[in-house]
């Protein structure tokens, strides 16, 4: 286990590769070099106080933010690349939000069918089987029609990730899914999440759930201030920190 | 949220209403520039725009007055007070405001006596009160809309303090209530001030007849309407722009917190 | 009919009530004709207003800062200034400059009529209203909503048809709704450039028939009658938009 920044890359090829990423807002440095490697069906989290970059790094992995300098692989797409077609890359890579950002409109079903019908233009009722069989998996049959006003924030959350799921994903994205969420709806979001880890899905997951960053990450990130301040499988992790800062995050939080 | 775009110095606006208006005007030779003629007869016109003010000034305290009536009654228990109430600001807050200043200038006698001393009504008055018909029903609708929308806990917590319900309409209600329906009353105030020229349809004579006098006065040349009118454009921006933004801005601020 | 119009002749000859529309052909004839009027005013106005609204909306989203201020001058002056002298000055002031046509008598014509200009006018006054309208309505839609589209590969425009429009629509009805319906009332100011609108009908009958009372209440009940129609329906459509559990 390093301290430093800068990691050694993995034996399996990665399907996300960051290295010396830096992303700046105005004048304020919000990421300072940050580099790793995620492979096919690992499971990553992200981990740190908050303020520390961590959902900047996640949006740029998407290009939902522009990063500053630094490169960012996903899938062998070059994301930093001006000609970028976003729409390969956001194929390959789903995002699952905080504040879920379903679309209040539409029922659970329609959210989830959305995506493949205007953006792959997919046929219909090919989409809707596959819609119909993802709200299954998420344990939410039955609510197919229910609009996301009438759900709960777990409800709700499990269907953004459903409708992440539609677009058959390689990558995805979790920003602190279960931080708007009341304690006794967490866990079914994150029983869908572990799921989906044991499917095989690469994952990379902010979160603040240290009890299941142990069960189920494959690697853990500690960031701070904008740098990777220490990582290491979880079982190191959790009882060998040997940062200062990462035991005080870690005595603070657990 | 933000209205960042309502910035527009109101300069610019006003050059480009005098600049509508004389545009055209510049371009054949004509015996005297409209910009002349709008100066020469400013102070008349000007004269007119005051009782454009004049009016909507008495009218918006007559119907403020008689809509804070009303609104109490709204808000009353009394359901039987409460229904009339209703149809009385439904039908005034319906009925187009043009067809209800005919509705004063014809159906209210031109004088009225009462307890032996006789007081003449002059068009102009009866167009007040055909102006404060409406008001007084938004007023009335303003008043309700802020009322619903302090909290039921305040009336709740007024009540468990023992106080009757008249203390807490008068003492918790109606306080709270004055911050709230300013924006809306501001706006209202600037609706009426541009509907009173809509009394020179019924024969008073405000700014709009006299710039029609005028222009017959000045030979009745075409190219004078377009000056003519967008003078009168311009005095009444000149007024309710900065009610708008005031407003604008008192929302913005309202809303805040 | 007959029965109806002897009805109201007998009502006139016993009590002095006299509705001329109802026995007298020609003129409810001209009434009918001033309410087809009013509703045609009403309908060409809101329709060209919501463009108006929909177009001053999309430019106010334009990069270009000219594009931006001309549409916030637009609304400005249009918002502040009385729709009366407005319709005055286009009618009058523009009506007069742009070139006519020469009929077959030699005479010349304007290019548009008076009823052409109320409805021009109208629609640029309530149009002002529909931009600000409109924009806040689109303001409203929270920006992790757009991010949320983005991340699943929806273009800008595709985003903005699905989501964010249907979203900004359903936010600014109640508003649009209650600026339409005083768009209905507005035009009674058509009157004043000789449009034979409802008001107008009213006005020419009651001077002939002196009898101004009834005419007057006849007036404000078909208004009563115009204006709650129209917001019935508007607020059964806002109701059918209404999203379960969406509340704003």
């Amino acid at each position: 286990m390093s301290g430093d920044s800068v990691v050694a890359p993995k034996l399996a090829a990665p399907i996300v590769q960051l290295i010396d990423v830096r992303k700046t807002f105005g004048a304020v440095p919000v990421l300072n070099g940050i580099s790793f490697d995620v492979a096919k069906g690992e499971v990553v989290c992200i981990i740190g106080p908050s303020g520390s970059g961590k959902s900047t790094l996640i949006r740029c992995i998407n290009a939902l933010l522009p990063v500053t300098s630094g490169t960012i692989r996903v899938a062998d797409i070059e994301v930093g690349d001006p000609r970028l077609d976003k729409l390969a890359l956001r194929r390959k890579v789903g995002m699952v939000f905080q504040q879920y950002n379903l679309f209040p409109h539409r029922t659970a079903l329609q959210n989830v069918m959305m995506a493949p019908l205007h953006v792959l233009k997919q046929d219909r009722i090919e989409v809707e089987a596959r819609a119909r069989a993802l709200l299954a998996k998420v344990q939410l049959a039955g609510k197919e029609d229910t609009y996301p006003g009438e759900l709960s924030g777990g409800q709700q959350q499990r269907v953004a990730i459903a409708r992440s799921l539609a677009m058959r994903p390689e990558v995805m994205l979790f920003d602190e899914v279960t931080a708007a969420l009341d304690p006794e709806t967490v866990k079914e979001v994150l029983v869908t999440i572990h799921e989906l880890a044991d499917e095989g899905m690469t994952c990379l997951l902010v979160t603040h759930e240290m009890g299941f960053a142990r069960e189920v990450a494959d690697h853990i990130y500690f960031t701070d201030k904008g740098v990777i301040v220490e990582h290491g499988p979880p079982q190191e992790f959790f009882t060998a920190a040997r940062d200062e800062r990462t035991r005080r995050f870690l005595s603070q939080v657990l | 949220m933000p209205r960042l775009s309502r910035s527009v110095p109101p300069v610019l606006c006003a050059i480009l209403i005098v600049y509508a208006g004389s545009a055209h005007a510049l371009g054949p030779p004509t015996p005297a520039s409209a910009l002349e003629i709008v100066i020469k007869w400013a102070p008349l016109l000007l004269g007119g725009f005051a009782f454009n003010i004049l009016i909507s000034l008495l009218a918006m305290a007559l119907g403020t007055l008689a809509g804070f009536g009303l609104g109490l009654l709204l808000i009353s228990e009394q359901v039987l007070a409460r229904r009339a109430a209703w149809s009385v600001m439904q039908f005034f807050r319906n009925a187009p405001w043009l067809v209800l200043l005919f509705f004063a200038m014809f159906l209210i006698p031109f004088r009225i006596t009462v307890m032996g001393v006789t007081i003449p009504l002059p068009d102009w008055v009866k167009a007040v009160i055909g102006f404060a018909l409406p008001v007084m029903a938004n007023v009335a609708e303003i008043l309700r809309g802020a009322v619903a929308s302090i909290p039921s806990t305040q009336w709740e917590a007024a009540e468990s303090l023992a106080l009757s319900r008249r203390q807490t309409v008068w003492l918790v209600i109606l306080p709270q209530c004055f911050k709230r329906m300013l924006p809306s009353w501001m706006n209202l105030y600037a609706l009426i001030t541009m509907a009173t020229v809509q009394a020179s349809i019924v024969g008073v004579s405000e700014m709009l007849t006299i710039t029609a006098q005028v222009h017959a006065a000045e030979g009745g040349r075409t190219d004078l309407f377009a000056p003519l009118y967008g003078f009168a454009l311009l005095c009444f921006f000149l007024y309710c722009y900065p009610i708008d933004y005031m407003t604008a801005r008192l929302e913005r601020r309202f809303n805040v917190r | 009919m007959n029965a109806v119009a002897d009805w109201f002749r007998t009502l006139y000859e016993t009590t002095g009530i006299n509705l001329t529309i109802f026995y007298d052909a020609y003129d409810f004839q001209r009434y009918a004709a001033g309410i087809g009027m009013t509703l045609f005013l009403s309908v060409a106005s809101i329709v060209a207003s919501v463009v108006i609204g929909a177009a001053g909306a999309a430019a106010q989203g334009s990069g270009s800062a000219l594009v931006r201020q001309s549409v916030q001058a637009f609304v400005v002056v249009f918002r502040n200034t009385p729709p009366l002298v407005q319709i005055f000055f286009f009618y009058f002031g523009v009506g007069a400059v742009i070139p006519g046509i020469e009929t077959s008598y030699g005479t010349r014509e304007p290019l548009l009529g008076n009823v052409a200009w109320a409805v021009i006018s109208l629609s640029l006054f309530a149009g002002a209203f529909n931009v600000e309208i409109f924009r806040s309505g689109i303001e409203a839609v929270p920006r992790t909503t757009l991010e949320a589209a983005e991340a699943l590969g929806y273009t800008r425009l595709g985003a903005y048809r699905h989501i964010v429009l249907p979203l900004a629509v359903r936010v600014c009805l109640p508003a649009l709704n209650n600026n339409l319906i005083n768009l209905l009332k507005t035009t009674t100011l058509a009157y004043a450039i000789a449009v034979p609108e409802t008001l107008y009908a009213a006005k020419q009958i009651w001077s002939e028939s002196q009898n101004v009372l009834e005419m007057m209440l006849l007036l404000l009940a078909t208004y009563m009658v115009l204006v709650g129609v129209f917001a019935g329906l508007m607020h059964q459509w806002e109701r059918q938009m209404r999203i379960p559990g969406y509340h704003r």
